[in-house]
């Protein structure tokens, strides 16, 4: 009997992993939070199942060019998805957005940040955190505010870089980046601000952060990945997207 | 081939490997000398202790300094009462980070040398009306010389190739922070391909080229 239920394990472990009805999506870190939510809701409503894997979108790029499994994409950025089908990695025609990025400049201390960013051009700290703005959208929004803002010479020498946007978070977090530009998903749930002070930058202030998601070449006809794409367009799924700080 | 921002970070990866090399032999051999020594009930939990890194993750490391050099954490606030702000994000905080992280590579090769000098010539030594200073510098260090090349090509190599620890305090500054590995990092995330092979390359045949004197140079590791 023992034995017996040590060998349905081990064949459970082995069966685990692959099942008809399954989508493994590469998922940009700034989107975990919500798409674990909108994978559980996709679960419970198509019976399919969404396997998702978090990362930056660059690795991911780098990966699936080298053979990675994925049949989903859900970049960080609207270039990433147009090169892979460019390069005939992704199915055409299925490109679309799925959010839209907000910026936030926060201070993990309550009152540290005004309402309306006056505190960047005051100078009374030492570090600002943006993500890498080579890597991540995020970033290059940042420096498009600075620039904007006529800043970005004066606060230089005070930049320092994560290389994604949670690493950024975690500078600020810690409080070893007094300031920081982060995602605005990052710090709020259900639209309130959770900790410290921040401002949200207003969208005239740097280029769109449009977020695609495409098929990958590996996805072409499966049932789970057409569902899932369908899925993220829909209401329900749009209403988290917004719950989590992003506009679409 | 190399761009300015590739060459920086060469040049500052030196520095650091450098730098942290030549604390170490300063903080470790006093270490590697009393474990090789003592026999106190302490010596297995220090052992222990200097060897972690090997073990753990270099994002523990790395995650466990930015909280303790932060503004926040006990030795922040002591680098700020100092009147010189927190590490992180600093040449000096890479330069504490790589010191713990390496610490092992520079400290066991060390005492194994140490161990395997023994008792004896010291004594000998001693009879002869050498003071404790004499005979580690006339005695000592020439006998446990392979040690110390052994322990110095590792600490820098290993310096060198520390990638973790460095992404997770360093903040990716220019000339101050952003080493090889975390340049090469960047170039693939940034999908610029060629510039990510040129330095992969070179750090390959770097590496190998240590590893390849270590192994010519060095009767212990050849032996082993």
């Amino acid at each position: 009997m023992h034995h017996c239920r040590v060998a349905l394990f081990l064949i459970g472990l082995l069966a685990g992993t692959a099942s008809a009805e399954e989508v493994q999506v590469a998922v940009a870190a700034n989107f975990s939070v919500p798409m674990q939510v909108i994978a559980a809701a996709f679960e419970k409503d198509t019976g399919h199942k969404a396997q998702l894997a978090f990362g930056s979108t660059g690795k991911f790029y780098a990966q699936i060019r080298n053979g990675a499994p994925f049949q989903i994409l859900l970049s960080a950025d609207a270039e990433t998805p147009m090169r892979l089908e460019r390069e005939g990695l992704a199915v055409a025609a299925t490109r679309f957005t799925y959010a839209v990025g907000k910026l936030a400049l926060w201070s993990a201390k309550k009152g540290m940040v005004d309402s309306s960013g006056a505190v960047l051009g005051k100078g009374n700290y030492a570090h600002l955190a943006m993500a890498n703005p080579k890597l991540a959208p995020y970033g290059a929004a940042a420096i498009d505010v600075l620039k904007h803002l006529n800043l970005l010479d004066a606060v230089q020498p005070r930049l320092v870089q994560g290389e994604n946007i949670a690493q950024t978070y975690q500078f600020v977090a810690s409080g070893n980046a007094e300031l920081g530009f982060v995602a605005l998903s990052q710090i709020t749930k259900d639209g309130k601000l959770i900790d410290g002070s921040a401002w949200i930058v207003p969208d005239n202030l740097h280029a769109p952060i449009r977020q695609d998601a495409v098929i990958l070449a590996n996805g072409k006809g499966n049932a789970a990945a057409s569902a899932l794409m369908a899925y993220l367009k829909s209401d329900k799924a749009k209403a988290i997207i917004r719950a989590y700080g992003y506009d679409i | 081939m190399l761009d300015d921002s590739a060459l920086s970070a060469v040049w500052l990866t030196v520095r650091l490997a450098t730098v942290t090399t030549l604390l170490l032999f300063l903080v470790g051999t006093p270490i590697a000398w009393w474990l090789a020594r003592t026999r106190s009930w302490l010596k297995a939990p220090i052992g222990a202790l200097v060897a972690l890194p090997l073990v753990l993750p270099p994002t523990v490391i790395g995650f466990y300094l930015l909280v303790v050099m932060g503004p926040q954490g006990p030795v922040g606030q002591f680098t700020q009462a100092l009147g010189l702000g927190v590490l992180p994000f600093t040449f000096w905080g890479l330069v504490v980070g790589s010191v713990f992280y390496s610490m092992p590579f520079v400290v066991q090769p060390l005492q194994n040398a140490f161990d395997a000098i023994g008792e004896r010539p010291l004594e000998v030594a001693a009879t002869l009306r050498a003071g404790p200073w004499d005979r580690f510098f006339s005695v000592v260090l020439p006998l446990a010389r392979p040690g110390f090349i052994t322990a110095g090509i590792l600490g820098f190599a290993h310096t060198v190739g520390e990638f973790g620890v460095v992404l997770m305090i360093g903040g990716n500054i220019p000339d101050k922070t952003r080493v090889v590995s975390v340049q090469i990092y960047d170039y693939v995330e940034a999908m610029e391909y060629a510039q990510a092979h040129w330095l992969s390359a070179g750090m390959l045949v770097f590496s190998f080229m240590v590893l390849l004197l270590l192994y010519l140079f060095n009767p212990n590791v050849r032996r082993q």
